[in-house]
């Protein structure tokens, strides 16, 4: 189906499947329970799980396949951003062109950066594209204001030219939007105690991060994704076959950059603006988290990491100490006290501390990532029934 | 002249020369054995054949060009493909993928973006590459990942991975150290047959006897990087300055 395998045609269906049932999957806990605090199905977050799983499902391809570790990939976002807010100030609100300059610039400043760093390996490799894009972030703070915006970022104005669009009616700034569609509009479902909340923005990056993901895989059962592991095995052996390892993985490089792009063209689809800071070396270096966290070279791995490191860092954060109290209130007060005042730490700010330590114990214990720890448990199940001779057949990634 | 005319060639690791005045002819459609004792320069030889070393002085030819100045991957694509004296493998693909990336590299060159088609979809390659995993008996062994086999069974990939390229020439290095007996002759009939079959020149380097023998219709001698002598393989058995060349070294 869809010119891919069954196991693979199965995984983009179930992945399609989750993303569309996203706004009920996430909202689990009637409103006004104390649990809501724990709903996810907004789509402020949700828009972030799908562009977060479209930057690490690019990155996966440099990263997972080549074993080249880039530390700069919030750079191309950043550019991915700047280029589409410049598209919605020159051209017009709608979204496609936005995104496709976004993802030609990104491309561009790939190739650029990647045809540099490329030339080293290991950690070499690493610092330059960390030194890259840390330059671009001082540029875009700073002296290139002009086309940034500086310290306020880039923002729509009123006086922006929009040739395409025309003024504006009414003295409002206009919304990006898809053929009329504006990205913000929401419809909203009711049933009993609980609130769905259907986003058009979050559909539509969910559309485009299935049309990654399913880029992704043709990527991955490629020859080109072949050579890619190869480079990742064995270069001296990729050499004396008679293969450049350069041009391939300068093309893996510009992709995944191209990706980056993408998921920085949805930001600022879904918000219509851009700042400096989304270029800064710990937003690269959250991408590594999250490819490490899911799956490093897994297909679906990177999806997951995104999920689970922006569900951490929006959920885990807001608990305060107030909440904890509520939810331990029926313990002895000395007890409560206690238990609050242990769990502290660990939420808030301190989401931060949360999310070491399950990447800690992910690194040590699953190597694989959650990924790895989803086939154990598919295996546990597996073994418990004898009638299936296959279970013991190492399984590829997923 | 010879596919191979190595003239002149000598190498330098710092103050220690590795091979002086080197001169080999390798003839079209032979195999030609190079045998020496440990730390003769057989490896750095052919190291400046592939290149991935570059001669001090002297000249390679190969079917008429230079391969002096030219990268690996360039050089194998002119048509030679050389086994590692340590399997060079791709440890983290399965047996059949190590053996579809040589495939590739000879249908489509040095680089070629195919990231959109299936691997699965290349039927005539993948019943090329199954045809040869048949020939070295590891049909059973291909969707085993390659970094689990044995050393021996490493080898023979390797060795399955050269020859799939169908290389003009293809260099070897101590193809059967580590094998078991039984591996070793099924090595031997392998190249046998493959000599027989195709238009295919072979430089073996190698330290069981046996092997040279049943393989080398050539056998040149070398020692501290000069080459000895080069004969027929009945004349070089009663050498007296092979013998002393072995001899005198712990073998
Ligand atoms: N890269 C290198 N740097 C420095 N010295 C080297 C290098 N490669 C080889 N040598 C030295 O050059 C000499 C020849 O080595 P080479 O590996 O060619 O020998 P060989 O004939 O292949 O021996 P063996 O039978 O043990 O494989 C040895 O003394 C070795 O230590
Ligand atoms: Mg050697």
């Amino acid at each position: 189906m869809f010119g891919l395998e069954k196991k693979d045609a199965t995984l983009l269906l179930l992945v399609a499947a989750l993303t569309i049932f996203a706004p009920f999957l996430l909202n689990p806990f009637p409103e006004g329970s104390a649990m809501a605090q724990f709903n996810a199905g907004y789509p402020d977050l949700m828009q972030r799980f799908v562009i977060f799983g479209i930057f690490a499902i690019g990155f996966n391809i440099l990263f997972g396949l080549t074993g080249y570790l880039s530390f700069g990939h919030a750079a191309f976002l950043g550019v991915g951003s700047y280029a589409a807010v410049w598209m919605f100030k020159l051209l017009s609100m709608n979204v496609l062109p936005a995104i496709l300059l976004a993802v030609v610039m990104s491309g561009l400043f790939a190739l650029l950066i990647g045809y540099i760093s490329l030339r080293r390996s290991g950690i070499y490799f690493s610092i330059l594209t960390l030194a890259f894009a840390q330059m671009m972030f001082a540029l875009a703070y700073s002296v290139l204001t002009p086309i940034t915006g500086g310290e306020t970022g880039l923002q729509l104005a009123l006086s922006d030219p929009r040739i395409l669009d025309g003024g504006t009616a009414d003295g409002n700034l206009p919304v990006p939007g898809l053929f009329g569609l504006e990205m913000r509009d929401s419809a909203q479902l009711e049933l009993g105690a609980w609130v769905f909340t259907f986003n058009i923005g979050y559909y539509f990056c969910a559309i485009v991060m299935l049309l990654a993901f399913y880029l992704a895989i043709r990527i991955f059962r490629s020859p080109f994704g072949m050579m890619l592991r190869a480079i990742k095995s064995n270069q001296q052996r990729l050499n004396y076959t008679g293969l450049n390892p350069k041009p391939y993985t300068l093309a893996a490089f510009v992709i995944s950059g191209m990706y980056a792009g993408l998921a920085g063209a949805l930001m600022a689809s879904m918000d219509p603006l851009a700042g400096a800071e989304r270029m800064f070396w710990t937003a690269s270096g959250e991408v590594v988290l999250m490819t490490i966290l899911g799956g490093v070279g897994t297909l679906i791995g990177p999806v997951l990491g995104a999920g689970a490191i922006k569900y951490m860092e929006n959920i885990i954060s807001k608990i305060n100490s107030d909440i904890l109290h509520g939810w331990f209130a029926f313990l002895p007060d000395g007890l409560e006290d206690f238990i609050v005042a242990v769990i502290y730490p660990f939420i808030g700010k301190g989401w931060h501390l949360t999310l070491g330590l399950i990447f800690m114990a992910v690194v040590i214990f699953l190597p694989g990532g959650l990924v790895e720890g989803g086939q154990r448990i598919a295996r546990a199940f597996r073994r418990k029934k004898p009638d299936t001779p296959k279970s013991a057949k190492t399984e590829p990634a997923e | 002249m010879g596919i191979l005319e190595v003239k002149d060639v000598g190498k330098r690791f710092g103050g220690l020369k590795a091979l002086s005045d080197v001169n080999l002819s390798v003839k079209e459609n032979s195999c030609h054995a190079i045998i020496g004792p440990n730390g003769a320069g057989k490896s750095t030889l052919l190291n400046c054949l592939v290149g991935k070393l570059i001669p001090d002085t002297g000249s390679v030819m190969f079917d008429g060009q230079s391969v002096l100045g030219r990268s690996p991957h360039e050089i194998n694509q002119m048509g030679i493909s050389r086994v590692f004296q340590t399997p060079e493998i791709f440890a983290d693909l399965t047996v059949f993928e190590n053996m579809m990336i040589p495939l590739f590299a000879k249908r489509d060159g040095a680089y070629r973006l195919h990231a959109y088609e299936s691997v699965s979809n290349e039927r005539a390659l993948i019943e090329e590459a199954e045809r040869m995993l048949d020939d070295v008996n590891m049909l059973d062994k291909r969707h085993m990942h390659s970094a689990s086999m044995s050393r021996g069974d490493k080898r023979r990939l390797e060795m399955a991975m050269c020859l799939v390229q169908n290389p003009k020439l293809l260099l070897l290095d101590e193809p059967t150290a580590g094998m078991a007996r039984a591996d070793t002759n099924n090595t031997i009939d392998l190249l046998k047959e493959i000599k027989a079959k195709r238009d295919i020149t072979i430089a073996i380097i190698e330290h069981d006897m046996h092997v040279v023998f049943s393989l080398a219709d050539r056998i040149t001698v070398l020692a501290q990087g000069t080459p000895l002598v080069e004969d027929a393989p009945e004349n070089i058995k009663g050498h007296p300055k092979v013998q002393e060349a072995y001899l005198g070294e712990t073998h």
